[in-house]
């Protein structure tokens, strides 16, 4: 919001420059967004003048006009080419010598075959605003004025932005009234100064009828009468200036009115054309299948719980968010009723939320304003538009419901024990009495307090500890450390993510951090069937892309785009891998609400919980080209299913899970290089890695062959060993022995090994594959399988008779269970 | 072997006699002289003063002789022994030498040829920055808390005391999940975390709770609808205002050093009472900087870090903590933003998109 100094001050009579001020106000916890000057660049004076003669240059390929211009002292002939002004029209002019925005100096110069001696200015070149259309044309001015001063030239203005618990703070009233205390000078409160009864009616004239049906839409209505109105009477100048530097342009008197007060007191009011008005003005909810046009010409299909304001035809108003198009003041508008109410911040923002309509009016409303200021503002504005169009007042007709009393028991102590420092009960009473409240003395540590009518954020004591200790000052607080209870450190699963992050990373991956947003098209890309339980995640009600309307089941495709935009890049060379959540299944409709009165049971907890969808944590990798590169030490080593395997081995290892490898099958992988990840102990499927389907690799434009893998990491971090047990081991000496078998080229090599191990027992300390061989040397289609086995006795050399009956064992289990001969 | 010769044994050995002798001596030295490393030494040693060179035979044969030869054979032998192993240490010496001043030297090889065959890895610093930020706050005893992402709108709001259609929920640019009554939104800050820890856990409450939020802003470079934050909390007997100053003037002492303070605004946060914005003394300039100069806080001299304030009341009670009784404190800071200022990230896109060469610059910290 933007504020204009000159008008804080005066309410807040300071010395201060707008810089010490916006200090104050940061300090005072409005965020002050910055300080602008209007017409910043411009030096010298403007003066006004006005257009006396205007001839058309028509030799130019643009209208060009030659004009003469009064400036109350002197005529000068001056060049412009704009055509939006006429003769007679008052105009501001730089003349020359005068400096604009830009710096850029006007000085007496032929062009276009005549001396033009200085400019006439638009909006922008004055640095004013963004109106380039034509240049500007004021209204009820003198030749020879001093322009800078009738446009605000040089005014300091602050922008600010406002939380949501300080609804005050969007007027010039709040703002000055935190000013005045930071300084510490007198509050000239304008709400005191503009009182209610500042119009008397005129005799003879009634006011407009209206009536409250529903008071928790409404607590306060006031309309106030306006006969006789004159609509062509223009906005005064400062007026004008002041709405435009706030960023309000000046649309009509009524409406520049309205706005003006609003500004100044914070209370929206709309001023309705009476004659459209049929019959009395009625706040009530709208009825189902009510329709209403707002004045953005948007036709709103009204829900029961928006409140309105009617009248016999209808729905005329959303109530405190936007006015209907039906009964708006238009150029002939003559008589005014002008309603001034208080909607509670619930209904505003209920209207606002539901009609996505974020308005001036539905800012201040929904943040809370001043339940006794309306009939105040509402006065302030009938005196304007009478004093600057004219007009009688026909008085007001009111209605409102009692205010409920706010009354908070405090305790003088709270301020020290809340903030750790001593402040005594003389200085908390003071700073309860700078924001505005009042209070009555209990005993001698407790006080009733009752808050400000502006201030229906201060509900509680806590609400009012804090505008004690923000007046008292932060920068006051001292700086003490708290003694937390001995802590347990991280908890084994945060260990081991931290542990599985830098082992990765150590073997030369990268970690990513995609977004976690899928779409259709990405589950096609990955090849999932239509019936893959992956494709139904939880979807989102207003995704950032249609095409990613759904949380990720699976990291991959998240984790492809960006191995994507790297190759894109230039970055072939590719080994990434991602910790995060996936999201299963969909959200279970209804949420369970339980209030905020107490705390929810167990039960309800759990029932609560059991809206959410799953929200495992997955481990993805991602390997395309080379893992080494080529160097001096020889050619590349390109990244293979092996490699996404034998990652999530490592990972398994890290954990002191036993992973075992199956042959798996996932339709975003190669059918014959998939591999299931599997935990041996209970058989449950982790994941799967492999080399990625070549469509796949294609769609995300990928090295060929590149590889992948994906598992639970949720199940794995489960499944990690709590503490090791310490293994016992033989220190006789080792026996080894190598073994080929040729099997079926299909049967996997773990099977057989499983098959060895078993047979070998316990003396069988390790098995170790070390050769493949297929060709001429064996059967077609059978390979020899070569491991390299070592046996060791238990506290005792093994005899060459129990070599060779082991042996045996293992020959014969081979051939029996998986049909392998010795070779 | 030999065993005392106690019945004379009249056969001369021939080995011991002079002439033999002199020849195995001189057998040994040109065996070590023709030796031209310590490889082909090794080799001449063994075979002239090893276990069986001739010397060593000799030397076992002593025992056979009669006493009165002992003594005159003995010494001979000790003599010439002595003067073997002399010549056999110089030319080990010589040799030792010659490899380390000739041989090792002709195997010079260039250390700077590059030897990264497998590239350098690199954790996300976004994660690294999380990880060190928790460290700080489990090194004063607190533990680290989880909840999830996709999470009940009670706990990210209501519990928080945002009410319903209240301006600061609608400023929240919430996703919400199908169906638009589930109840479940993506959650928009890390705060629904303490409404988890204060359920779930006993009094006192120390935690932490990095994590990853989500709004529904477009990305650009200083927003992105993804992004992450660290909440605190801490909720026990009389936990003061100035025990949360102590605590965030801490955590900026430690990650950025003993002059950075930070400095409170007031401020409005539905989940706290009082509520503060917090700014960091900029350490670039650590406020000294009269322009607008600084690239890292533009001349203020404090950067905005993030928010806090006591727990509000509301909330307590809303999880069953009497705030007559319990006082809390809690804070929350943009983890992108803190990385942007803290290593000088001008884009936040870079944080998102994945580029390698990103996250390489960090490696495995932040």
């Amino acid at each position: 919001m933007k504020l204009p100094i000159s008008w804080i001050k005066e309410f807040a009579p300071v010395q201060a420059s707008a810089r010490e001020i916006a200090e104050a106000l940061i300090n005072a916890g409005l965020e002050v967004e910055g300080i602008e000057t209007l017409g910043a660049g411009v030096t010298g004076t403007l003066v006004i003048g006005r257009v006396l003669e205007i001839e058309e240059l028509t030799e130019f390929k643009k209208p060009i006009r030659w004009c003469q211009v009064d400036l109350g002292t002197q005529i000068r002939g001056i060049v412009c080419g704009a055509t939006n002004f006429a003769v007679g029209d008052f105009v501001v002019v730089a003349e020359p010598g005068v400096t604009l925005p830009g710096d850029f100096t006007i000085t007496s110069r032929e062009t276009y075959g005549h001396v033009s001696d200085g400019m006439i200015c638009s909006e922008r070149e004055m640095g004013l605003g963004q109106d380039h259309a034509g240049i500007m044309i004021l209204e009820g001015v003198t030749p020879g004025q001093n322009a800078n001063e009738l446009l605000g030239i040089g005014e300091e203005i602050l922008d600010i932005a406002v939380t949501p618990d300080r609804g005050y703070a969007l007027s010039i009233r709040g703002v000055a009234r935190e000013v005045a205390t930071a300084f510490e000078v007198e509050f000239r409160d304008p709400a005191i100064s503009w009182s209610p009864d500042l119009v008397a009616p005129s005799i003879g004239f009634e006011p407009h009828d209206c009536v409250i049906d529903d008071f928790s839409a409404c607590e306060l209505l006031t309309l106030r009468t306006i006969h006789g109105f004159n609509p062509d009477a223009p906005t005064p100048r400062y007026m004008v200036a002041r709405l435009q530097a706030c960023g309000i342009r000046s649309i009509s008197l009524a409406v520049d009115i309205t706005n003006y007060v609003m500004m100044e007191l914070g209370q929206p009011t709309h001023a309705f054309d009476l004659a459209k008005l049929n019959g009395p003005l009625r706040v009530r909810r709208a009825s189902p299948g009510e329709k209403l046009e707002t004045l953005d010409h948007v036709v709103r299909n009204l829900s029961p719980l928006d409140s309105v304001i009617a009248d016999s035809s209808g729905p005329i108003g959303l109530a405190g968010t936007m006015g209907g198009l039906t009964t708006e003041i238009d150029e002939f508008t003559t008589g005014i009723a002008l309603e001034a109410a208080f909607f509670p911040a619930s209904t505003v923002a209920g209207n606002s939320r539901r009609h996505k309509i974020s308005s001036e009016a539905s800012r201040r409303f929904e943040r809370g304003i001043d339940r006794e200021i309306a009939p105040i503002a509402s006065a302030r504005a009938c005196a304007l538009l009478i004093e600057h169009g004219g007009g009688s007042y026909a008085g007001m007709c009111a209605v409102e419901s009692p205010m409920s009393d706010n009354v908070i028991e405090f305790d003088l102590e709270l301020p020290t024990r809340t903030a750790g420092m001593v402040i005594d009960h003389e200085t908390v009473i003071d700073k309860l009495e700078a924001i505005g409240a009042n209070y009555a003395r209990t005993d001698s540590q407790f006080i009733a307090v009752t808050p400000p009518s502006w201030r229906p954020d201060l509900t509680q004591p806590a609400d009012l500890v804090e505008e004690v200790v923000r007046l008292v000052g932060y920068e006051k607080l001292p700086s003490t450390l708290p003694t937390a209870p001995a802590g347990r450190g991280l908890t084994q699963e945060q260990r081991l993510r931290r542990r599985i992050g830098n082992l990765l990373a150590g073997r030369g991956m990268h970690e990513i951090r995609a977004y976690p947003f899928i779409g259709a098209t990405d589950f096609d890309a990955m090849r999932f069937p239509a019936n893959d339980s992956r494709r139904k995640s939880p979807t989102l009600v207003n995704p950032l892309s249609e095409l990613a309307p759904q949380m990720r089941s699976t990291l991959l495709p998240g984790m492809l785009s960006i191995a994507m935009r790297n190759v894109g890049r230039g970055e072939n060379d590719l080994a990434l891998f991602e910790l995060g959540s996936v999201f299963l299944g969909e959200a279970a409709s209804g949420g369970f609400d339980p209030g905020v009165e107490t705390r929810p049971t167990e039960l309800i907890w759990k029932q609560m919980q059991s809206a959410l969808p799953t929200q495992p944590e997955h481990l993805g990798v991602v390997m395309s080209g080379a893992l080494e590169s080529a160097g001096v030490w020889g050619s590349p080593r390109i990244a293979t299913w092996r490699d996404s395997i034998d990652a999530v081995l490592v990972v398994a290892n890290e954990l002191g899970v036993n992973v075992e490898v199956r042959t798996g099958s996932d339709p975003s992988f190669h059918p014959g290089r998939c591999a299931e990840m599997v935990l041996a102990d209970t058989l449950k499927v982790v994941g799967f890695a492999g080399e990625l389907h070549p469509t796949v690799v294609e769609h995300w434009n990928l090295p060929k062959r590149s590889c992948a893998a994906e598992v639970d990491l949720s199940a794995l971090l489960k499944a990690a060993v709590t503490s090791a047990t310490a293994p016992v081991f033989s220190n006789s000496p080792v026996a080894k022995e190598d073994l080929a078998f040729v099997v079926d080229r299909a049967c996997p090599v773990a099977e057989v090994q499983a098959c060895i191990r078993a047979a070998g027992g316990e003396l069988l300390e390790s098995v170790r594959l070390f050769d493949v061989y297929e060709g001429d040397q064996i059967p077609p289609s059978h390979k020899s399988l070569a491991f390299a086995l070592r046996f060791r006795g238990e506290g005792q050399t093994l005899s060459p008779q129990e070599l060779q009956n082991l042996r045996t064992q293992i020959v014969t289990a081979v051939a029996e269970q998986v049909g392998g001969t010795l070779r | 072997m030999s065993a005392p010769n106690k019945s004379f044994d009249p056969k001369q050995v021939s080995a011991l006699n002079a002439d033999s002798v002199d020849e195995m001596v001189a057998g040994a030295l040109l065996a070590f002289s023709a030796a031209v490393d310590l490889d082909s030494l090794k080799v001449a040693r063994l075979e002239h003063f090893g276990d069986r060179s001739p010397i060593a035979l000799a030397n076992r044969e002593i025992g056979a002789l009669p006493p009165a030869a002992k003594a005159e054979v003995g010494k001979r032998i000790g003599e010439a022994k002595a003067r073997i192993k002399d010549v056999l240490e110089l030319r080990e010496i010589e040799l030792t030498q010659i490899r380390d001043n000739e041989v090792l030297l002709s195997e010079k090889v260039d250390v700077s040829v590059p030897v990264d065959r497998v590239k350098r890895g690199a954790r996300h610093p976004l994660t690294t920055l999380m990880e060190r930020l928790s460290d700080v706050f489990i090194a004063m005893g607190y533990e680290i808390a989880e909840g999830p992402e996709l999470e009940l709108e009670w706990a990210n709001f209501d519990a928080l005391n945002f009410p319903k259609d209240h301006p600061a929920r609608l400023m929240q640019d919430t996703f919400f999940v199908e169906s638009p009554d589930s109840g479940v939104v993506l959650r928009t800050h890390t705060s629904p975390i303490q409404v988890r820890a204060m359920l779930e856990r006993d009094l006192p409450i120390y935690v932490v709770a990095p994590g990853r939020v989500f709004r529904t802003d477009e990305l650009d470079a200083t927003h992105t609808p993804v992004f992450h934050q660290i909440e605190g909390l801490a909720v026990d007997l009389g936990l003061t205002m100035a025990d949360l100053r102590g605590t965030l003037n801490h955590l900026a002492h430690v990650m950025f050093g003993p002059e950075i303070d930070i400095r409170w605004r007031p401020s409005f946060f539905p989940f706290t009472e009082p509520s503060a914005e917090v700014d960091l003394r900029c350490f670039v300039c650590l406020g000294n900087s009269n322009t607008t100069e600084c690239r890292a806080c533009g001349g203020e001299g404090w950067i905005e870090w993030g928010g806090c304030g006591m727990v509000n009341p509301k909330v307590l009670r809303a999880v069953g903590i009497d705030p007559e009784v319990y006082s809390g404190f809690a804070f929350g800071m943009g983890i992108e933003r803190t990385l942007m200022f803290r290593s000088g990230v001008a884009d936040m896109r870079d944080m998102v998109e994945g580029d390698i060469r990103f996250t390489a610059a960090f490696g495995m910290e932040a």
